[in-house]
């Protein structure tokens, strides 16, 4: 059915691809913004956006419901970015503060390259099927190449508050380098012991996430453990790692509203503000997928369960569940869902949660979360040896 | 096409390179030295090494040029008047000038390298475990030594920006 699609050239599928990904990715961290909007309400007991809609639709019966969701904000709020006057503050430096958005897209738009969002059961030419990855670039350094990509982010911070040339901004940019190469340490610690256990010794030692998926969907009691039960203490670091990696509060010191009025965007506004903040977005997105695919084994639909038991045992009644397009949806439906019920935990902590004083931030990262990982890495390290060693098959 | 990338990286780095030494402005200085970085790190994905280009980015670009921006930033450095040559640093100059000048001679005379064919080096691309087993047999003592010299070079830059007022201080 899709024969002519592989007769393309691969350069023109690849970009083809990369662009299909970006817009998906691009409206749904606008998306985020309105959620978060929603959401905050909903925790503070009020409606809300819940007014905006176009007159032209007003007549529709029933639109209402559209309307106090608040999706016409949502519209409203990207044609406001893009028509809005875009003033550049006269002392700045023009090239930097122009280029700092910029940066900022990059590597939030490009981190999500290396990340696999679904799988498929792919017909060889032998007849047996195998499952694959749906991925844009799938390589075996996978998990090290988004942390190189994604940690180019500071710079967009950094450029933006120096380029500003005003106080409030070189502050937060001083703040946002500093916090963030912190807290890269103890979120990469984190992650080790998981890839410790995947490497068994013999093999050929892979980083690649769609491998993390695969290890956590075997059979068996430890098989299809996900690594949240298995290292609990590598989650907790990992996730209050991302929480500072994504500026996201209680962690944004480079934006703190309370007292640096705006951080490093404080100069900003319009197109390039909104820049910054679906680059914020965009990372948030990107770093929950990872921590699904780390810990709540990606697209399989519960513990002990993955998604190839669950098409094989569907497909007894519906074949048709098996057929690449379904099963590729089914296992980016049930992605997205994790991956959603994470951004709204994100949202569900920032309102919940007062922001930290600058010096708790560096005292958690540097002395709390960079030894407890140390110890964690250490311990299992050791666990990880003695049960290769008298109990190997466990 | 991998030729024009070649093409394109090379001057992408080395105009970069000389960017960063020729530029008046630390902080353009330090982006040139990122995107030269980049470069670098694009001619070792075009020859296959993948986690060395992926390692170059994450430490490098994503990390110690972020810590020279940021110390850059901190201490406002604008370059400033130069200090007046010294008798030691004329001398220090030109026999630096002249090592440099003997190597670059040497280079270009006799720095023939028959590159060792293609066939006898082994494909290590992304292969981690190729990568530990070398830093764990043939690599074990150099790699121990650099660590060793870091480890040193780290307490040193504390004893020296610590002002240590007593005894007390110390302990």
């Amino acid at each position: 059915m899709f024969d002519f699609y592989f007769d393309l050239p691969l350069w023109f599928r690849l970009v083809l691809q990369g662009t299909i990904v970006i817009l998906v990715l691009f409206p749904l961290a606008a998306a985020c913004s309105m959620a978060e909007r929603k959401i905050s309400a909903w925790i503070q007991g009020r409606p809300g956006p819940n007014r905006t809609i176009p007159p032209f639709l007003a007549w529709i019966p029933g639109i209402n419901i559209i309307r106090n969701l608040g999706l016409f904000q949502l519209a409203a709020d990207g044609g406001k970015f893009t028509f809005k006057e875009d003033p550049v503050p006269g002392n700045v430096n023009k090239f930097y503060f122009i280029l700092a958005p910029i940066l900022a897209m990059i590597p939030a738009l490009s981190t999500i390259s290396f990340v696999p969002f679904g799988a498929y059961f792919k017909t060889l030419a032998d007849g047996t099927r195998e499952l694959t990855p749906i991925i844009l670039a799938n390589t075996d350094v996978g998990l090290l190449a988004v942390f190189a990509v994604s940690s180019l982010g500071v710079y967009a911070l950094i450029l933006a508050g120096w380029a500003s040339n005003s106080k409030y901004p070189f502050l937060g940019g001083v703040r946002a380098s500093a916090q963030l190469i912190s807290y890269e340490l103890s979120m990469t610690l984190s992650i080790l012991p998981i890839f410790l256990w995947i490497n068994a010794p013999g093999g050929e030692g892979t980083l690649s996430l769609f491998n993390v998926v695969q290890t956590q969907s075997q059979v068996g009691f430890l098989g299809g453990m996900w690594y949240i039960f298995l290292m609990p203490v590598s989650a907790l670091v990992f996730l209050v790692a991302l929480f500072a990696e994504t500026n996201r509060q209680p962690f944004d010191m480079p934006e703190s509203e309370s007292d640096l009025v705006g951080g490093f965007h404080t100069e900003y506004g319009a197109f390039k503000w909104s820049l910054f903040f679906v680059a914020e977005y965009a990372h948030m997105i990107v770093g929950s997928g990872i921590f699904c695919l780390l810990f709540l084994g990606g697209w399989n639909p519960l513990p002990w369960v993955s998604l190839a038991d669950l098409v094989n045992f569907g497909a007894g009644f519906l074949p048709i569940i098996a057929a690449p397009l379904v099963m590729g949806l089914l296992a980016i439906t049930l992605f997205l869902l994790k991956v959603g019920f994470f951004i709204f935990f994100f949202m569900w902590v920032r309102w919940t949660l007062p922001r930290f004083r600058y010096d708790q931030v560096m005292n958690l990262g540097w002395k709390k979360l960079l030894p407890l990982s140390i110890a964690n890495l250490i311990f299992y390290a050791v666990a990880i040896a003695v049960k290769d060693l008298y109990f190997p098959n466990l | 096409m991998s030729d024009t990338l070649f093409h394109f990286f090379s001057v992408l780095t080395v105009a970069c390179a000389l960017g960063l030494v020729l530029n008046k402005n630390a902080v353009a200085s330090a982006l040139c030295l990122l995107v030269c970085l980049t470069g670098i790190a694009g001619l070792f994905v075009l020859l296959d090494a993948f986690l060395l280009a992926v390692l170059t980015v994450f430490v490098y670009a994503g990390a110690v040029v972020a810590l020279f921006l940021f110390i850059i930033m901190l201490l406002d450095m604008q370059g400033g008047d130069r200090k007046p040559f010294t008798k030691a640093s004329i001398i220090a100059g030109a026999a630096a000038v002249g090592l440099l000048c003997t190597g670059l001679y040497s280079f270009i005379v006799r720095g023939h390298i028959d590159s060792p064919a293609l066939a006898d080096t082994p494909a290590v691309g992304s292969s981690l475990r190729a990568y530990a087993e070398l830093l764990f047999t043939t690599y074990l003592l150099p790699v121990q030594i650099v660590g060793f010299l870091l480890l040193i070079a780290m307490l040193g830059v504390i004893v020296i920006s610590k002002k240590f007022e007593g005894l007390e201080d110390i302990k």
